[in-house]
């Protein structure tokens, strides 16, 4: 171990990404990937804010057993577009996106990502998308529940299949030229001395992540525009009414759509091993396992779309198959909880709000995994698919992995993005806050799906009240949780304390410069000498007298 | 014959972005992009061809009828016209690297021209298609598809579907589907292949591609040729296969 180069506070007034140009054009026309970084940020954040908005409905209505707030088709449409905007334009560009487009070429000292104009072309493609699908919302919403499953989708609906489809078309694009880009600058740009093996571990499972992109979302492309055409055309590759086959369509789409959780989760686990390691002060355990587990995810993820079709016609022998993969799943995600745990071991944790986040994503991606598990079982699955059951088990995945990782990550390179940092304190209490409210929603939705309550329906018996009433309690709290940063981080831009180089005295790339940075990331090309993690022992610090984070940070 | 070493420095060659070291890096990034996006193309036609090959495999009766009434002798034309216009720009791309902008141009033109022909040619077999009622869907008004069947004993009349036992009209109307989802996409594609030709022409005409910056080229080269291979692919499953139905 070498001691960690020293670091030059930068005198505060200097060029940055932020203040390089300005006006209105200078961001919308910039190619940047910061700033490309930050035009995702706002947009995905938006839609973020409508998505819970969807959210809050469906709690609303869900209070009372009666289906007293919304009738029966309205509801259909607020949960499908709750799901669709949700996982469409939330959680698949969220952490990829924003923390990936932003981070991924400083990490590896690059200038820029090999596409910049791709890259801003991606944002566009997004938000093309997005006024598509808003416009489809605004004109009558969409009512077949986010899977699109067929014929219902194709014959049957009354409402805007073919406008919702066509913006998630389009923004499926966005997604595959987004990870296009990442895998062209992992391969390419690395700065010299940045192998393979001395690079984050947030590049490997956005590395991971970018496989997924370019090989599945081309699929649930190709499988949307056949609904589509099939709808407006009344042509029959999916209708049985027309000699096709409605399963078909379901095999298409989870071969994309359950890799997309992945997507949703992979990046969201690459935020917490930086997380673990750079808050523990140690190096992460078993670097290889937990890099080689994400691309594990990646594979594995491919294989296991047949577990949403147990209670179709699929064979019971492809079922079996499905199953022991969907199992297989779980072996490289337990690598990364043990290694992370380990890491933890003996270490020199300190408790600031990203790494809160980072706990509380362990605990809730366990419950997740491991709750997923029942649905892999074959006999299980009988009883509990279509439950609330699965609703619980994707959203400790969805939220309680992707989300937590996001909004852990958003907190730990705040002080790079913004040049500013979050007020601390509200902080470890937003965490708080939103770790015991998530809990509090979908803890009660194991036990009522378990019983029996079902999915997708806007009234319910009187005995599942109980559980409802402390979701909608809960929700009602994460909710409150979820404001808390949105207000701060607007509020830190403006006022919050200047941040130095490096607040954290981590020896990763991104933190050797300036914040924010220059719009070239370094004044020179950094040359790669060090592991990555690789944090300099006390004594050899101490005679150095370079680089002392235990002394500065008490 | 002589390959003109530029004059240029590699550090400050006009082309070179600000965010790449040098040429090879940015070419190396132009390339590995487009292999990567043609990845994402295969996947996107193999939906296509898993549906053909699931209803191939349930309706090989209806599959075979509605393959005998393609149009082969234009669909083996048409994959002649390809190949050779591979061979054209596979050429322009060995022209660009040695650097001799003529014989460039002229392998652009020729390959985007044969592009054009076999665009020509697909859109008479459309017609043909559309001439015997054999458009799928409710989409054109008036003209659905009912098409004539050819009955036993009468004298072979080549407009009229021959149904072969178990195909029904149902089922050829779903090949006809994936018929025309599978080479429409690929028309598709075809077209944005021209679009990137015509522009390729223009800069080469300008004498923007040199043996240091060919990547342009070198890339759309990777794409026209994908295109063509999925005509490969497109012309025995959807022309040939099913044709020993009809013969025994």
């Amino acid at each position: 171990m070498r001691p960690i180069e020293s670091f030059e506070v930068p005198a505060p007034p200097r060029v940055n990404y932020i203040n390089a140009q300005y006006g209105l054009k200078s961001w919308l026309l910039t190619k940047d990937h910061k700033r490309i970084a930050l035009l995702y940020l706002g947009s995905i954040t938006f839609f973020f804010f409508i998505g819970g908005l969807y959210a809050l409905m469906i709690r609303l209505e869900l209070l009372t057993p009666q289906g007293d707030l919304l009738q029966s088709t309205t509801y259909n449409k607020v949960f499908t577009q709750h799901g669709i905007i949700m996982i469409f334009f939330f959680l698949i560009p969220s952490i990829p996106a924003t923390l990936g487009n932003f981070l991924i070429p400083m990490m590896i000292g690059a200038k820029d990502l090999a596409f910049p104009r791709i890259n801003l072309l991606s944002w566009y493609i997004y938000l093309l998308g997005g006024v598509i699908t808003i416009y489809a919302l605004l004109a009558g919403g969409v009512d077949t529940g986010w899977t699109f499953y067929t014929p219902f989708s194709t014959t049957f609906s009354n409402s805007y299949v073919v406008a919702t489809g066509l913006g998630i078309f389009i923004n499926g694009f966005s997604s595959i030229l987004t990870g296009l880009n990442f895998i062209v600058t992992i391969h390419t740009m690395r700065a010299p001395g940045m192998t393979w093996f001395r690079m984050p571990l947030f590049l490997w499972s956005h590395y991971a992540t970018s496989l997924i992109m370019i090989l599945g979302t081309p699929v649930v492309a190709i499988t949307i525009l056949l609904l589509a055409f099939e709808r407006v055309a009344r042509v029959g590759i999916f209708d049985p009414a027309l000699g096709g086959d409605p399963v078909l369509f379901q095999h298409l789409f989870w071969f994309y759509s359950h890799p997309a959780v992945y997507i949703m989760v992979l990046p969201s686990m690459g935020v917490i091993s930086e997380l673990i390691a750079n808050f523990s002060r140690k190096n992460i355990f078993g670097y290889s396992f937990v890099a080689f587990s994400s691309l594990a995810i990646a594979v594995f993820g491919f294989l296991v779309w047949g577990h949403h079709l147990f209670v179709t016609s699929q064979s019971v022998y492809a079922g079996m198959i499905f199953s022991f993969l969907s199992f297989a799943v779980a072996i490289p995600s337990a690598i990364k909880v043990f290694n992370w745990t380990a890491t933890l071991y003996r270490s020199s944790i300190s408790y600031d709000t990203p790494m809160l986040y980072a706990l509380g994503f362990i605990g809730l991606f366990t419950v997740g995994g491991m709750t997923g598990l029942f649905l892999a079982s074959l006999a299980t699955d009988v009883h509990l698919s279509d439950t609330y059951f699965v609703v619980a088990h994707f959203h400790y995945i969805m939220v309680g992995g992707a989300l937590m990782g996001y909004l852990g990550g958003l907190h730990y390179w705040w002080p790079k993005i913004a040049g500013r940092m979050y007020p601390e304190g509200w902080g470890r209490f937003s965490a708080l806050i939103i770790f015991v409210g998530f809990n509090l929603t979908f803890l009660p939705q194991f036990i009522a799906g378990y019983l029996g309550m079902p999915r997708r329906y806007h009234a319910y018996p009187p005995e599942f009240q109980v559980f409802n009433v402390l979701s909608t309690a809960g929700a009602s709290i994460l909710g409150f949780g979820m404001l808390i940063p949105a207000i701060y981080f607007v509020w830190s831009m403006r006022y919050g304390k200047h941040a130095e180089s490096n607040p954290w005295h981590l020896p990763g790339l991104e933190w050797r410069t300036q914040s924010p940075p220059p719009t070239e990331n370094f004044e020179v090309t950094p040359i790669v000498t060090w592991e990555a993690y690789e944090f300099a022992p006390r004594e050899e610090t101490e005679v150095v007298g370079k680089f002392r984070p235990e002394l500065e940070r008490i | 014959m002589a390959i003109e070493a530029t004059t240029q420095p590699v550090h400050g060659h006009r082309s070179l972005q600000h965010h790449f070291e040098n040429m090879e890096q940015q070419r190396e990034a132009g390339t590995l992009g487009m292999w990567i996006f043609l990845v994402t193309e295969i996947m996107f036609f193999g939906g296509m061809f898993l549906a053909y090959a699931l209803y191939r495999s349930l309706y090989p009766a209806a599959f075979a009828s509605a393959s005998n009434h393609l149009d082969i002798t234009l669909g083996a034309v048409n994959t002649g016209v390809l190949i050779l216009s591979s061979f054209t720009m596979a050429m322009a791309v060995y022209f660009t690297q040695v650097g001799k902008q003529r014989p460039q141009v002229l392998c652009l033109v020729l390959t985007l021209f044969l592009g054009l022909a076999f665009l020509g040619i697909k859109a008479v077999e459309y017609h043909d298609k559309y001439e015997d009622h054999l458009i799928p869907g409710r989409l054109i008004p008036g003209n659905p598809f009912n098409p004539a069947v050819q009955e036993e004993g009468q004298p072979i009349d080549h407009h009229k579907l021959h149904l072969l036992p178990g195909a029904t009209l149902e089922k050829v109307e779903m090949f006809y589907w994936i018929y025309f989802a599978m080479t429409g996409m690929h028309a598709l594609h075809m077209v944005i292949g021209a679009g990137l030709l015509t522009f390729l022409i223009i800069f080469s005409l300008k004498g923007r591609f040199d043996p240091e910056y060919h990547s342009p080229v070198e890339v759309v080269g990777l794409y026209w040729h994908f295109v063509d291979i999925v005509w490969i692919f497109l012309f025995p499953l959807l022309y040939l296969l099913g044709r020993h139905f009809e013969h025994g």
